[in-house]
């Protein structure tokens, strides 16, 4: 198969694998690109992972990254089409159905329903984030603050981040 | 915002432009950016609309801001809504990534360089976590929300359950409680 279309076939799986967001499907993408294909090799896999974490924008645009990397702009188009399509057209048939039945009880017990899952796997999410992140003390007591002063301001988190990255420079950080 | 036709229409370029600076705008994760952007500053969504447009984000395939990005912008704008709303998110983006990703390989090493992306990542994770406590109290306080968001939390955070097997537990019981009210 010629290699992009394999690239484009792979990221559209990964597309309808991913529930919960991009990050459940980073293991079977490690899996298939650097130990099936040996497109991109074990370390390159994680820093690439790393940028995409540290640049603004969804996480999942690390599949643009690792289409790049394995096939210049092209890799990286279809691997972002190809993660962002077969889900989308889900998602969006969705949102048409539950817009035309209007008097259907379903749309409205599937929002209201599933809403409390996914505040309670996002808050896990948040928990695991600072598990890795925070090494010492000082690094528990910025996440908490982070914390304190989006729940008490209207602040743009963009402010709380670049605080993060002084901090981290400035090494006060453990 | 219930399922009939939406309060307010917007533009697409609007809501190319309003997603582009979202995604811009957000490091180690956009959620609380969107969050910000949406609920707070356009006030498009109630915080309470907002968690359920989360809810359904999360449980469809797909990357959950993408995902938010085509519901939301064919509430607010049809077809162009959604094309526009998901470009401006994923587009520029993408392109400074990529470019980032070609930069970095320079400086990768460099001591100051790691330190920065490592305390911005300790402030991210705070960020996740106080966006995640602003739309639990957007919730009814019932003890199927919180037995619920308690039964995800520990699944995900403490045992560490696949996703799909946490999905498979608790969709169904979730679905089931909520259609007896």
């Amino acid at each position: 198969m010629p290699l992009l279309i394999d690239l484009l076939l792979h990221f559209m799986l990964m597309s309808l694998m991913a529930i919960g967001g991009a990050n459940a499907t980073i293991g079977e993408m490690h899996r298939y690109l650097v130990e099936s294909r040996g497109w991109i090799s074990s370390t390159e896999f994680s820093s690439l992972y790393a940028i995409s974490q540290a640049a603004p924008g969804p996480n999942m645009l690390c599949v643009a990254l690792f289409g790049w990397h394995i096939a210049g702009i092209a890799g990286a188009v279809l691997a972002t089409l190809g993660m962002c399509g077969p889900s989308s057209i889900l998602v969006l048939s969705f949102e048409i159905a539950a817009g035309k039945t209007r008097e259907a009880r379903w749309p409205l017990v599937i929002r209201r329903g599933l809403a409390p899952i996914s505040v309670g796997l996002m808050l896990a999410t948040g928990w695991l984030l600072a598990y890795g992140a925070d090494i010492g003390w000082a690094d528990i007591t910025l996440t908490c603050v982070c914390i304190i002063v989006m729940l008490k301001t209207r602040l743009s988190p963009l402010w709380l981040i670049a605080l993060g990255a002084l901090a981290g420079g400035l090494s006060i950080l453990g | 915002m219930t399922d009939a036709e939406p309060s307010i229409a917007i533009a697409p370029r609007t809501l190319f432009i309003e997603f582009a600076r979202m995604a811009l705008s957000g490091f180690g994760g956009v959620m609380p950016v969107t969050r910000h952007a949406i609920v707070v500053r356009n006030q498009w969504l109630t915080e309470r609309e907002f968690a359920e447009l989360v809810g359904v984000a999360q449980v469809f395939p797909g990357a959950n801001v993408v995902n938010m990005s085509v519901m939301l912008g064919w509430r607010f704008g049809g077809w162009r809504g959604s094309l526009a709303a998901i470009s401006g998110l994923v587009l520029p983006s993408a392109v400074l990534v990529v470019c980032l990703g070609a930069l970095y390989a320079q400086f990768a090493d460099h001591p100051i360089v790691r330190s920065c992306v490592r305390g911005m990542a300790v402030a991210a994770a705070g960020l996740v976590i106080a966006t995640a406590i602003k739309l639990a109290q957007s919730l009814p306080r019932t003890w199927r929300v919180g037995l619920l968001m308690v039964a995800a939390f520990v699944m995900q955070g403490v045992v560490h359950v696949p996703l799909l097997l946490i999905g498979a537990l608790l969709i169904p019981l979730a679905l089931w409680l909520e259609w007896r009210q």
